[in-house]
């Protein structure tokens, strides 16, 4: 505690205890779907909506919805973690994994070692591809069995639920590999290149 | 939204530095806003919240974040909070905490929901309840600086006594012919009140906000389904998505709780 300032009268009103396991350092537990997003909520018909992976400028992959949901469907259930603090237990998503849209479109091997996601309303966030192989990572389209709401991302959004949550970028419509790094979003305004929970990684030099 | 995609600032370390309360204001009857004292406060700008962390003398410790009530130019760090019922922190900041107090700090955190004298006008901000807050900070910047943009605030509260910073957003509209303030009580209005009821609708937004022509700068602030609603409008009157900035408070997301 060396150095730490104790805030007079400060106590913990948690009623539950949550393993320290399940929940990373300076997250707390809720049991609501905080919704947070630098902009309007796209509003995105499924006629309209096509899914696309591309290395560099060219097309390895698209799809459009009915496509997209012919895909192999995976269901994981994950704790989710919020830069802004609050953590989710035991989500549940469907999806395709990013293994079976590289399956789908004949790679197996990854082609570069990052990827950017490109999402509607001009939204982006940067993954290192070994986080999302060996089903890390999937376009998720339902949460609780349900098609995702258009606040929370729907149609499709990204789902890299070990990292904080702004990297599961929402309403995602491309995957771009990438040779180099680079910054998407909220990269750019200070928050953490990688965005590591358990390693606390909010902000830039965490 | 602008997207960068080069990589960004040199990576400097936001370090947790202690913070003093100096002064405590009541705002309404559930929102006090903290004067703080932060030794080296490296500046901020307008928008920006930060992080605080309290330590309990058992080691327990909890973090939020608040949004930045007092502009770039002001002489003291001020958060404004709002006590959400149930809340592990915002009760303790509203009710315990008196002057001389101590918490730590870090920021400023947020360069999106930023506005500044140099990105010009017109200025449209749109605040539900405590959203008001980094909106304030915004108005604040404008009013310290000469050569003002054109500024509306739509100011939605529930009730007259819910307003917040009232008496100053009066003062600053009074003596400020290019800036507008318009409240709109939600679900209780006192006698002989003139202004607006209701929420903010559509035709609301559409009678009071600069034409997409003038280009204005959008920041949209307050609860989820509030922001929701507000930009899904905006969008609708024409305003391209790309310029309406939005800050939503979940009901138990960090910024609120």
């Amino acid at each position: 505690m060396d150095g730490i300032t104790i805030s007079r009268g400060f106590r913990s009103r948690r009623q539950e205890q949550t393993p320290k396991n399940r929940l990373p350092p300076g997250q707390y537990v809720t049991t609501d779907f905080p919704v947070l997003s630098a902009g309007p909520t796209p509003q995105i018909k499924l006629e309209d909506w096509t899914f696309a992976l591309q290395l560099g400028g060219s097309l390895l992959g698209k799809w459009n919805w009915a496509e997209f949901e012919a895909l192999p469907q995976t269901t994981i259930k994950t704790d989710i973690h919020c830069v802004t603090k609050w953590s989710k237990l035991d989500t549940t998503w469907q999806g395709v994994t990013f293994d079976d849209l590289l399956q789908a479109v004949g790679l197996t091997e990854p082609p570069a070692p990052y990827i950017m996601a490109h999402c509607d309303g001009g939204y982006s966030t940067n993954v290192p591809v070994a986080d999302l192989i060996g089903s890390q990572g999937m376009i998720a389209t339902r949460y609780e069995g349900l098609p995702i709401p258009p606040a929370h991302g729907g149609p499709a959004r990204l789902l890299v639920p070990h990292l904080y949550f702004w990297k599961s970028a929402k309403w995602i419509r491309r995957l771009r590999f990438m040779e180099k790094d680079q910054r998407g979003f909220w990269e750019s305004f200070g928050y953490h290149n990688y965005g590591d929970p358990w390693k606390e990684q909010r902000y830039d030099g965490d | 939204m602008t997207v960068t995609e080069t990589a960004a600032q040199p990576v400097r370390r936001l370090k947790w530095q202690p913070a003093q309360v100096r002064e405590i204001v009541v705002e309404t009857y559930r929102v006090k806003s903290l004067l703080l004292h932060v030794a080296n406060w490296q500046g901020h700008l307008s928008g920006q919240h930060v992080d605080i962390r309290l330590t309990a003398e058992d080691g327990y410790q909890a973090q939020r974040s608040y949004s930045i009530a007092s502009p770039p130019e002001g002489e003291s760090l001020t958060l404004t909070v709002e006590r959400v019922d149930n809340g592990e922190v915002s009760p303790y900041l509203v009710d315990d905490l008196r002057a001389g107090d101590q918490f730590e700090l870090r920021g400023p955190i947020g360069g999106y929901f930023v506005w500044t004298a140099a990105m010009g006008g017109p200025l449209y901000l749109i605040a539900g309840g405590s959203g008001i807050v980094p909106l304030m900070a915004m108005l604040r910047h404008r009013d310290r600086r000469n050569g003002r943009a054109p500024a509306l605030l739509l100011y939605s509260s529930r009730s007259l006594e819910d307003v917040i910073y009232r008496e100053e957003l009066d003062m600053m509209a009074r003596g400020d012919p290019d800036l507008r303030v318009i409240h709109t009580l939600s679900r209780k209005q006192p006698e002989g009140w003139i202004g607006r009821r209701g929420r903010i609708d559509k035709a609301l937004l559409a009678e009071t906000c600069f034409p997409p022509e003038q280009n204005p700068k959008i920041f949209v602030c307050g609860s989820t389904p509030f922001v929701e609603d507000v930009s899904r409008f905006l969008v609708e009157l024409g305003h391209d998505p790309l310029t309406i900035k939005t800050e939503r408070f979940g009901p138990s997301g960090g910024q609120a709780s």
